[in-house]
């Protein structure tokens, strides 16, 4: 049942965002808009074309903060991970499941966001582009979404507390933003850059959250026990 | 209420003042202007013992938060002086930080190059002001402590990932070109010494300052104890008045 805990924990998160609507109704809205506003900020197609990679992924980090915060707020609602504390079950785990809902979470959001890129800043995308991008999203989604659940952990119970995330999570995440933005514009050419370059800044990717999933599996117990 | 002071204490302090003052004077009067950089090359008296201090007090703030959560006696002295050697620690980072800028202003003529030394070390600070807001979180002291050491470790863990990051990033995009720091600069024995004894009064001043701290805050703590007890005391006061 141990295993049991981390899936149980995923999808429960789910059946709660399933019923609640929240990202679908306004964290999606919010990153389009957000995509939608760098384009006013920019100007320019052909700086728009250069850097839709960079920022797919700022708009992506934006949503975090947003999908995090919700998480959480799940959890103080009805007191749950107070419940869950008493029910004497492995933080650790909890943790883990968090992060899973987060990443598909995330996912979705990002399988958005690219089309939306394809249409407002006019990249294309090429099969062998399009492996590349698929790897990277899912090894950074899994990166922000590990780190995201660590913080937001921080931010359970006490207020004023929302506020210290973007604080926390930024300096950690910005590896990923680096070599996901990378990867992603080799996979779009931008810039004349060539697929096989991004393979390099996956490996990378996928250190970091191999990395930050064990700490984070270790360290989450004690940064959320009150 | 005894003072933070002790002998120990004021002969570090008296060491720091007096070789302040050697780097002072051999800073600004002593050593040689630099062939390349003429008189520029004196913020380096002050930057290199400033950065030098800078990561001491973060490799400091995290021996002692691993101190706390696996050492044999978990006192909340290790979270104290983790506390204060990062209050001191982001000072001297921001010293840094400023010190360098003006020294890039003259010789580049930029106040800011996306060097990947430089951009690890402004990660760095950013994240070291978040580990002090998280100290700063309520709840009870062990808490607060374990808290804040383990985000003390989880930064130990990302400043090399974020570092190994933004060098692969500037080494593809473009070569490290201008920060090859003290390439150019051919130091002389006095200039070396002087250098020497700036990273000396600064350590000094490191030390003075940390122990001094993190006593302030063992006292506060005192006071604070002392404080609700004087309270609860008064309100039976009254009552039984």
């Amino acid at each position: 049942m141990k295993g049991g805990l981390v899936w149980a924990v995923a999808a429960r998160d789910l059946r709660a965002e399933a019923r609640a609507r929240v990202t679908t109704n306004q964290v999606l809205p919010f990153a389009g808009l957000v995509m939608v506003t760098f384009a006013l900020a920019l100007d320019r197609e052909e700086v728009l074309q250069r850097t839709a990679g960079g920022l797919v992924w700022l708009a992506t980090t934006f949503s975090l903060f947003v999908l995090v915060q919700r998480a959480f707020a799940i959890e103080t609602a009805d007191r749950a991970l107070d419940a869950l504390r008493v029910a004497g079950v492995d933080l650790g785990r909890v943790y883990l499941g968090k992060s899973i809902a987060l990443m598909v979470q995330l996912f979705v959001l990002e399988c958005v966001l690219v089309p939306v890129a394809v249409v407002l800043y006019r990249v294309r995308v090429d099969a062998p582009g399009a492996v590349l991008l698929v790897t990277t999203m899912i090894c950074a989604t899994t990166g922000l979404a590990l780190v995201g659940t660590l913080y937001g952990g921080l931010t359970v119970g006490g207020a004023g507390r929302e506020t210290l995330l973007p604080l926390l999570v930024l300096p950690v995440v910005a590896p990923v933003l680096i070599a996901a933005t990378r990867a992603t514009e080799s996979a779009l050419r931008s810039g004349g850059a060539a697929v096989s370059e991004g393979w390099a800044w996956v490996g990378l990717l996928a250190v970091f959250a191999a990395a930050f999933g064990i700490a984070g599996t270790l360290a989450f117990g004690a940064l959320v026990d009150e | 209420m005894r003072g933070t002071g002790t002998a120990t204490t004021r002969g570090i302090g008296v060491v720091a003042l007096a070789c302040m003052a050697w780097v002072v004077w051999g800073g600004l009067v002593a050593t040689p202007r630099d062939v390349v950089q003429g008189d520029a090359v004196r913020i380096m008296y002050v930057h290199v013992p400033s950065a030098w201090v800078a990561y001491l007090a973060f490799v400091v703030t995290a021996v002692a938060s691993a101190g706390l959560l696996f050492g044999p006696r978990r006192s909340l002295g290790f979270d104290r002086v983790a506390g204060a050697s990062a209050e001191v620690g982001v000072l001297f980072m921001g010293l840094t930080l400023v010190t360098g800028s003006l020294w890039g202003r003259i010789t580049w003529g930029e106040f800011w190059q996306w060097d990947p030394r430089l951009t690890t070390t402004a990660f760095l600070f950013v994240t070291y002001l978040g580990y002090l807001a998280v100290r700063g979180l309520d709840g009870a002291p062990e808490q607060r402590a374990r808290r804040a050491a383990v985000v003390a470790l989880l930064a130990v863990l990302e400043i090399p990932l974020v570092h190994f990051s933004v060098v692969l990033w500037r080494s593809l995009h473009q070569r490290a070109s201008v920060l090859d720091p003290g390439g150019d600069v051919k130091l002389d024995d006095l200039m070396l010494f002087t250098l020497f004894v700036g990273v000396v009064a600064f350590t000094c001043l490191y030390t003075w300052l940390v122990l001094h701290r993190s006593r302030l805050a063992a006292l506060v703590e005192v006071a604070g104890r002392g404080e609700l007890d004087r309270a609860i005391a008064a309100r039976r006061a009254e009552a039984g008045a």
